[in-house]
């Protein structure tokens, strides 16, 4: 669109390309590529090690829910480890999204000022908090409280099949786990949620309060449609972190191969858990399968982030971003 | 408490080495400090981690014995331990199971065309611990152990499992059980004694992984046994030392002959029983499970070092030899069942110094 205009660089030095120029151009572009390259190589990686086992798989490995890859005659498939990945996440996000919108919102526009720094400073902390620590709070602190909760939801939600539990134990569920997840996640979305709220023009929030909008009518009609792309953002680097969260899921969830609905009840299994737990003792079959299951993952968080970038390159032009 | 006993077990064993070491020409070997004494040079194993803390108390006091040695076990599973072994990057292996055929064949080839052997040399037992408010004794057999854990029996006061403890008042609660999540050589030697014992209740596949129904799974034997002691009327399988650690109750195991509690001497029992299926100086053993003397412990595991019976480099064959010789000693021995883990007995401990004693 410039194209009219005299070249700038040789209107304001004399000479064409200056060397501090050109370093810089390669450093970034190197950069640039060696990511592009790092992603390849573990794609590459992934499916070069994952074949050997498609090969050995008595049963459908998208469909079937059994991880038995070492025995004799090798069964397994993610139809378990993709559920209950899906649903730990989904959980996860149902719980997570709306509190760290909320925690961000009243941070920058509810808060006193002191109060919103010192909140601010303790989410931040969140996520500094090791994830193996999260798993054993979750194992030894959350879940024997959680149980009354489930007990709760099964008694009076439990014509829903969802909440229904069919035995009496309530322990080592996928809602347990979620629900951990949630707290993983939380100052992932509220801290990018709280960056983008900030940056709300001044001008917008003024302008709506001067036209006799209250606060909630401010936030609706001015902070939240320009903050869409980056709580879309927020969301879904959490919902990556969900999707491969490995040692706390691993230390939670009871770790069976079944689809099981009753998200309640003791069970469920994730990809990244998985991997975790079954490593270790693993014959050659079994690291393969595993890679296998990993080369998964990689391809549903590659997917969930093109997906995410689509949204919000769809939602920049209402935003005013 | 385990400090103290360790620094005793240290001492003691310093003490004993530095007089070997010294022989009678010197120094009386009132000194703890023996300089220089005996081993030295380096050693990299790995493998099994159900014998983990045996080898870093093992490794422990005998590198306080010989300062010049330094041995570094890395516990990262079984299968690792061999796979390590047969590409060279370690001296020797730690491993729930002997090495299967096709593991045999590489690690020959790893040992310059010698055989590799397999030492038994750390017992463990199996414990079913279990929680329920007011019973402190629990009788179980393998029929009512496999439908527990299958499954088939759901609730503590069945009548199978009542007709097996007369007098204790078991509740009528569903029984939560709990399994090992990661693969682990404990649910592989659980299984082949259900397998072994009661083949028509236990229809399913043994090893690493759990395949019964139902149940929670939970990753490791602190992560089982934690669960248990957390969740009420709740029962899974566990290391021995863990019952001890988390003050959990164990279930007596009847085989049929009478129940026998769960203590590294009725396990050391079926251990020293078992016989050797290996041949020359490779021990790999057949154990019975089925054993109905009354006294013997049936649920146990073996854990073997695997390394070369020759073919390792000199330096690395002396140290390996020097030592698996003091890990087979009375001593090291004796620590093994204050750590929670049962030691090799009898006949077999001293079929273990020969085999040790044939390295080179």
């Amino acid at each position: 669109m410039n194209q009219g205009l005299s070249d700038p660089r040789s209107s304001i030095s004399g000479s064409a390309v200056r060397r501090g120029d050109q370093i810089f151009r390669l450093i970034t572009v190197g950069s640039g590529i060696l990511i592009l390259a790092l992603m390849t190589s573990i794609g590459i990686f992934l499916t070069w090690k994952a074949i050997p086992s498609f090969s050995h798989n008595s049963s459908n490995f998208f469909t079937e829910s059994k991880w038995f890859p070492d025995q004799s005659t090798p069964i397994f498939g993610i139809a378990a480890l993709a559920f209950g990945t899906f649903v730990a996440a989904l959980i996860a996000m149902i719980l997570a999204v709306p509190t760290g919108i909320g925690t961000a919102l009243f941070i920058t526009y509810y808060a006193p000022k002191k109060i919103a720094g010192a909140m601010a400073f303790f989410i931040d902390l969140l996520a500094a908090v090791p994830s193996i620590i999260f798993g054993l709070w979750g194992l030894q602190f959350l879940m024997p409280h959680m149980q009354g909760v489930a007990a709760w939801l099964d008694r009076y939600l439990g014509f829903i099949p969802i909440f229904q539990n069919r035995s009496d134990l309530y322990t080592k569920s996928l809602l347990i786990a979620g629900v951990v997840l949630a707290i993983m996640i939380l100052p992932t979305i509220s801290a990018i949620s709280r960056e983008v709220f900030n940056q709300v023009p001044r001008n917008h929030v003024e302008a709506a309060l001067a036209l006799g909008a209250t606060r909630w009518e401010m936030v609706r009609m001015a902070v939240l449609p320009f903050g869409r792309p980056g709580i879309i953002s927020a969301s879904m680097l959490g919902l990556g972190r969900a999707l491969g969260e490995t040692i706390a899921v691993a230390l939670i969830l009871s770790a069976v191969f079944e689809v099981n609905i009753h998200i309640s009840e003791p069970g469920g299994n994730t990809f990244a858990a998985n991997i975790a737990l079954k490593w270790n003792e693993a014959g050659p079959n079994g690291l393969s399968a595993l890679i296998a299951s990993g080369l998964v993952l990689f391809l549903i968080t590659l997917a969930v982030n093109s997906i995410a970038r689509g949204i919000i390159a769809r939602r920049k032009d209402f935003s005013g971003a | 408490m385990k400090l103290t006993r360790i620094a005793i077990a240290t001492v003691a064993i310093a003490t004993t080495l530095s007089l070997t070491a010294c022989g009678s020409d010197n120094n009386s070997g009132s000194s703890a400090a023996p300089t220089g004494a005996g081993a030295s040079g380096s050693l990299k194993a790995s493998g099994s981690s159900a014998q983990k803390n045996a080898m870093a108390d093992w490794i422990n006091s005998f590198q306080t014995a010989n300062p010049g040695a330094t041995i570094d076990y890395q516990a990262n599973g079984s299968g690792a331990g061999v796979q390590d072994f047969n590409n060279s990057q370690t001296d020797f292996a730690g491993s729930d199971s002997p090495l299967k055929p096709e593991e045999a064949t590489a690690a020959a080839t790893r040992c310059s065309g010698n055989n590799a052997i397999d030492i038994p040399m750390v017992g463990g037992a199996i414990a079913l611990a279990y929680n329920i408010d007011g019973v402190d004794s629990l009788v179980l057999d393998p029929k009512t152990a496999a439908a527990i854990f299958t499954g088939a029996i759901t609730k503590w006061n069945d009548p199978a499992i009542a007709a097996l403890n007369s007098g204790v008042t078991l509740p009528n609660a569903t029984i939560a059980t709990f399994h090992r999540s990661d693969s682990s050589g404990t649910t592989d030697n659980f299984t082949k004694w259900l397998i072994a014992t009661t083949p028509s209740t236990y229809t399913l596949a043994g090893g690493k992984d759990w395949v019964a129904p139902g149940g929670q799974g939970a990753k490791g034997s602190d992560g089982v046994a934690s669960s248990i002691a957390t969740t009420k009327n709740s029962i899974g399988y566990v290391e021995l030392s863990f019952v001890q650690t988390q003050k959990l109750k164990a279930a007596k195991i009847d085989n049929g002959g009478g129940a026998v509690e769960a203590t590294s001497d009725a396990a050391a029992k079926t251990i020293a029983a078992a016989t050797v299926s290996g041949t020359g100086n490779d021990l790999s053993l057949t154990i019975d499970r089925t054993v109905k003397d009354g006294a013997s412990y049936p649920i146990v595991l073996v854990t073997y070092e695997i390394t070369c019976e020759k073919g390792l480099a000199a330096a690395q064959s002396a140290l390996v030899k020097s030592f698996l010789t003091f890990t087979a000693s009375d001593e090291a021995q004796s620590a093994l069942s204050s750590a929670g883990y049962v030691p090799i007995t009898g006949d077999l401990l001293t079929k273990v110094r020969a085999a040790v004693a044939a390295i080179s």
